[in-house]
């Protein structure tokens, strides 16, 4: 095989994901837990993404890294920030999106996109994780329930409860509040959800909503979160298996961007 | 420029950093002389009347902002803290707080207490600053209260009965403080001596619009949060004085051989203008930031509403001058408000389009709400009826707790790279 692949490496702050592409499909995917080492995490995601394509090192021809840890991509050619990289990725993914929620562990970001993955406007969330995936995490500590449980268990609520707060830290005591005031679980959990879709959806109105609409992100993975979120949106989402890769798929296309066309392609790569 | 002439490079900074020191000098002198001092804000300072009495003038808000720029406000905001102030009261309002719990210590000199402190109703927060000085040092405190807003989004007219009753109102209370500052100095007011700062104030004005003007030329000659923090300091500290009319002349002299020489403030590849202010706390990071991708501020709302009741574009009639102060005051205020600070959309769509502007920075403080709210709001308008991109980021004027680096620099490398889109070609998309 010649150096005819590109790579991707989205180092976010709870995943790092990473694929690798030729210039029409993903050959190769792969997720590790960040940590606290952010340079052998991209190496290993990366590494574990070759192994998967069937490639090496050699194969790869350019690789751009994403995410908050995009500088610590040592072997990346460019970093590009994980906005443009969602953009592109979800627009790839479903080329009709025209808006895109990405919820990861820190950040909610809603961008609205051109047909070519351009990112025509954005916005995130305040410089707290209000709102974000950590939130969920919060949840799943505080009901000891691991977090691939919580989408679904949720959908079951009859009564879902209302939370006053999407404040990560005091979410643990207001989840507590409630389950000692005897709500079930199930019903507190909808209205994490309920908490977290609701912020989601103020951040999409201050783009403007625009379908179609793709959510990409760890959270994208939660059942009653998609659910909720076309219920408040009244569009449904494009939810796909890769849309955990979005970022990582997207800095693999400015990759190529790179490849084809030279350095100064693409999202003014730095 | 004649040639041969001596180069006017660097005068910006020197100068600026001249008269800085020696404002300072004057502050400490004044203390250890504990000269009867005026404190007042720089909407509605009043100097105008001030400097009729030759009164020290202290601005606040000037000092807050300098503790952060020197990186010492963190100390002064936890000792107002731990004084009781909430953490979200106004950054500079705790950063003077703690100043005055430690004795008036600035990291530049020593802060004179106040005699008199003047407040206006430009700003919400004004009034109770001034009471806590009240409070700490029973110095008098004189409210100008400014009936500018009467609403709806019209320009007053001066012509119009509604503001000659006002512009009577305002008179009036002018002259309520110039008896406060005689019976304050045991000094008599001089009428021509009003004359002469009106006409000072006139003359810098006109320099200073004629500097901000010179940032149309692209490559913009100045950055409008480096040097613009000198020209806002300057404008305010020497309003109706020779030096300051002095230094904006040469500042704009500078400016046009940094132009005839083709030096603009940086590499310039996006022109960028600020709505709101900066960071104060972070005010080298904060222009890094967008600097290390070739943007450059060449203009913020900051600088014209306070920039000392410029952004009136009123000049005083020193034929009649109490009248004439009393008109820029109803004026300015009004303009203060609806243009640059609240309404801000149509001055901004119209700098954007006079400036060359690729994009706007929306900068929204958390300690102050009077200047943050709504900047979302005029962000979408801008966007959805003129496409001009904008940016919304929030930090704080003076609390260096409140700047988050790396969600920064996330959120600004994104929106170049979406303004570096917007300039690109769509780029291929398959491999040959």
């Amino acid at each position: 095989m010649s150096a005819a692949l590109v790579g991707g490496v989205d180092v976010g702050s709870t995943q790092t994901k990473a694929v690798v592409m030729d210039d029409t499909r993903v050959a190769g995917r792969a997720i590790v837990d960040t940590g606290a080492r952010l340079t052998e995490a991209a190496g290993a995601a990366f590494r574990q993404a070759l192994d998967a394509a069937g490639a090496g090192e050699a194969d790869v021809a350019c690789v751009i890294g994403t995410g908050y840890g995009r500088f610590r991509v040592a072997f990346g050619h460019a970093q590009v920030t994980e906005i443009s990289c969602h953009a592109r990725g979800a627009v790839y993914l479903f080329p009709g999106t025209r808006s895109v929620l990405d919820i990861g562990g820190q950040d909610t970001k809603a961008i609205r996109v051109s047909e070519t993955g351009q990112v025509l406007d954005f916005c995130m969330n305040d410089k707290c994780s209000a709102g974000t995936g950590r939130f969920l995490g919060a949840a799943s500590q505080a009901l000891e329930l691991p977090l691939g449980e919580l989408g679904p268990l949720a959908l079951r609520a009859k009564n879902p409860v209302t939370m006053t707060t999407t404040c990560t830290v005091f979410a643990e005591s207001e989840i507590l509040g409630w389950l000692a005031r005897g709500r079930k679980t199930e019903d507190v959990l909808a209205g994490v959800h309920a908490a977290i879709a609701s912020r989601s959806l103020a951040l999409l109105r201050r783009v403007g909503i625009e379908p179609e609409i793709t959510f990409t992100g760890g959270v994208a993975r939660n059942v009653a979160m998609v659910k909720l979120l076309a219920d408040l949106t009244g569009v449904p989402l494009n939810v796909g298996e890769d849309s955990h890769y979005c970022g990582a798929i997207g800095a693999a296309l400015y990759a190529l961007d790179r490849v084809l066309v030279g350095a100064e392609a693409g999202a003014g790569s730095s | 420029m004649t040639t041969g002439a001596p180069s006017r490079i660097g005068i910006i900074r020197n100068e600026g950093r001249r008269l800085m020191e020696r404002w300072w000098t004057e502050m400490t002198a004044a203390d250890e002389a504990q000269r009867p001092t005026a404190y007042v804000f720089v909407m509605g300072s009043l100097d105008e009347i001030l400097r009729v009495f030759d009164l020290p003038i202290n601005y606040p808000e000037i000092t807050s902002l300098q503790t952060a720029v020197r990186g010492r406000s963190l100390p002064l905001l936890q000792a107002a803290e731990g004084y009781g102030y909430s953490p979200d009261i106004c950054g500079y309002v705790k950063a003077d707080v703690g100043l005055q719990l430690q004795d008036r210590r600035h990291p530049n000199g020593r802060v004179p207490k106040p005699a008199l402190a003047i407040a206006t109703n430009m700003c919400n927060t004004y009034i109770k600053w001034a009471e806590i000085w009240e409070q700490m040092y029973r110095c008098p405190v004189f409210v100008l209260d400014l009936p500018a807003w009467r609403g709806d989004r019209a320009a007053p007219d001066p012509r119009g009965g509604a503001f000659r009753h006002d512009r009577r109102y305002v008179e009036g209370q002018l002259r309520d403080l110039i008896t406060l500052c005689e019976r304050l100095t045991g000094k008599r007011f001089d009428i021509d001596r009003l004359r002469e700062v009106l006409a000072e104030v006139n003359r810098m004005a006109g320099a200073y619009h004629a500097v901000l003007a010179l940032n149309r030329h692209r490559p913009a000659p100045f950055s409008a949060i480096r040097e613009g923090v000198v020209f806002q300091g300057i404008s305010n500290l020497y309003r109706g004085t020779p030096e300051g009319t002095r230094f904006f002349e040469l500042a704009a002299d500078e400016l046009r051989e940094r132009i005839h020489r083709g030096m603009g403030a940086l590499e310039e590849k996006y022109r960028l203008l600020l709505s709101g202010t900066t960071c104060y706390a972070a005010l080298r990071r904060f222009a890094e930031l967008f600097e290390e991708w070739g943007g450059v501020f060449v203009h913020s709302t900051y600088m014209l509403f306070a920039g000392g009741g410029f952004a009136s574009g009123f000049e005083y009639d020193v034929a009649r001058p109490l009248e004439s102060l009393a008109e820029m005051l109803l004026l300015s205020a009004w303009r203060g408000f609806s243009t640059p600070m609240f309404f801000a959309q149509d001055w901004l769509a119209e700098t954007v389009r006079d400036w060359a502007v690729d994009g706007i920075c929306f900068h929204g403080v958390k300690s102050c709400r009077t200047t943050s709210t709504g900047l979302p709001d005029v962000r979408e308008w801008l966007r959805t009826r003129y496409d001009i991109p904008g940016l919304f980021i929030q930090s704080d004027l003076v609390d260096p707790r409140l700047w988050s680096d790396a969600q920064l620099k996330n959120r600004i490398d994104a929106f170049i790279e979406s303004l570096a889109a917007r300039r690109a070609a769509p780029a291929p998309t398959r491999l040959a």
